[in-house]
């Protein structure tokens, strides 16, 4: 983008009457057009790079919807779980254990092992935001999933600085938020309206396949990758997704210790980070 | 109300976790190590969450590696597109293109 390195520099303020000159007025105010024009780029591109996980995130948010009322949860219940909890895969299982009149304090402790790799997105996507109000960093983490977080780092990784790339993940995590909330009235109301035979599902890993292989050029990303999927692939049947969360630590491991490797032989290689 | 209560703890729970480094503990307070580590999170959790969804099949969820995993054919078609390509809505098409078709074929 061409304006990107203009619209990231800080307007300066005037303080009091005097000090703004009538030049400075005028280039904070082309400057504060810039960066309202570049939000709602950032915004945009965000929801657009959203819209192809809804695909399959829409069927799964009518799924949950149909199913926590098929298990005896009221519809307030069903959807507040969805504002409250806004994560899936932990909904459906908080739904069973409920509906199981398991103890409410190992159900609280299940949600908590199924989201605990939302951590490593929330340490992983701090670096950027880390420049940000309190208020936005608030904000951003409570619409923080899996798919926010692919597409935000995929755009805060693209190289260039992204002053408003907060805008960006602001837009993409609330168009996820938005359809998780509309998709779970309608489980809840109308039922599941997609037919499995449509496969729609397989939409989401379609998308992070195409966000995982370009930077799957990069070594040490490639032994990151292929340590997740295997310990991922022995792990799928462990409870409440403990496989997901030992593949990725395993893949991180692996990762770090063939960049080191790389790097100790002299081999580096440039630009690190995948 | 037990209900409400599981729920709204269950929320608070998830939203510590996913505030934990963004607002509680600062980045670069993290030991260097963790710091290295956290770089391939992205490659490590979207294959983690990608080759499972793709080898475990059918509403059984049971394995299949083979030929006659259709989600594989379709996963490895659209892995070509995306490596060649780099677009998602490329890959998503013809992705779900070889699916259809294989379902309908097969």
């Amino acid at each position: 983008m061409a304006t990107a390195g203009l619209t990231g520099a800080t307007a300066v303020r005037p303080r009091g009457r005097r000090a703004g000159s009538r030049r400075t007025l005028e280039r904070n105010r082309q400057l504060d057009t810039l960066n309202t024009d570049t939000r709602r780029a950032e915004f945009l591109a965000g929801l657009r790079a959203q819209l192809p996980l809804l695909l399959g995130v829409a069927p799964f948010g009518m799924a949950y919807g149909a199913y926590a009322v098929k298990t005896g949860l009221s519809a307030g219940v069903a959807q507040a779980m969805s504002a409250i909890i806004f994560g899936g895969a932990s909904q459906f299982v908080a739904t069973r254990l409920i509906a199981d009149g398991v103890p409410g304090a190992v159900i609280v402790l299940t949600v908590l092992l199924v989201n605990s790799r939302h951590a490593l997105y929330s340490a992983s996507l701090a670096p950027h935001t880390e420049h940000l109000p309190a208020r936005w960093r608030w904000l951003l983490a409570y619409l923080l999933t899996d798919e926010a977080y692919a597409t935000a780092i995929t755009r805060y990784r693209r190289g260039d600085a992204a002053p408003q790339g907060h805008w960006f993940f602001f837009g993409s995590a609330l168009t996820l938020w938005a359809t998780w909330q509309v998709t779970t009235g309608i489980g809840v109301f109308v039922g599941a309206a997609v037919p499995d035979s449509w496969s729609l599902d397989f939409a989401l890993p379609l998308t992070f396949l195409a966000l995982l292989m370009p930077a799957l050029r990069h070594r040490p990303a490639l032994a990151a990758a292929g340590m997740a999927g295997l310990v991922a692939v022995v792990g799928f049947g462990w409870p409440y997704g403990t496989g997901l969360l030992a593949a990725a630590f395993a893949g991180m491991a692996s990762g770090m210790a063939l960049d080191r490797a790389l790097t100790t032989d002299g081999d580096a290689e440039p630009g690190a980070a995948p | 109300m037990t209900i409400w209560l599981i729920i709204v703890a269950s929320g608070v729970v998830t939203y510590g976790v996913r505030l934990s480094v963004l607002v509680f503990v600062h980045h670069s307070a993290l030991p260097r190590i963790a710091r290295d580590a956290l770089r391939f999170v992205t490659p490590a959790v979207l294959s983690a969450i990608i080759l499972p969804a793709v080898l475990y099949i059918g509403a059984d969820q049971h394995f299949s590696a083979g030929p006659g995993n259709e989600r594989l054919v379709a996963a490895i078609v659209a892995a070509g597109v995306a490596w060649l390509a780099k677009n998602v809505w490329l890959t998503i098409g013809i992705g779900m293109a070889a699916l259809w078709l294989l379902q309908w074929v097969g």
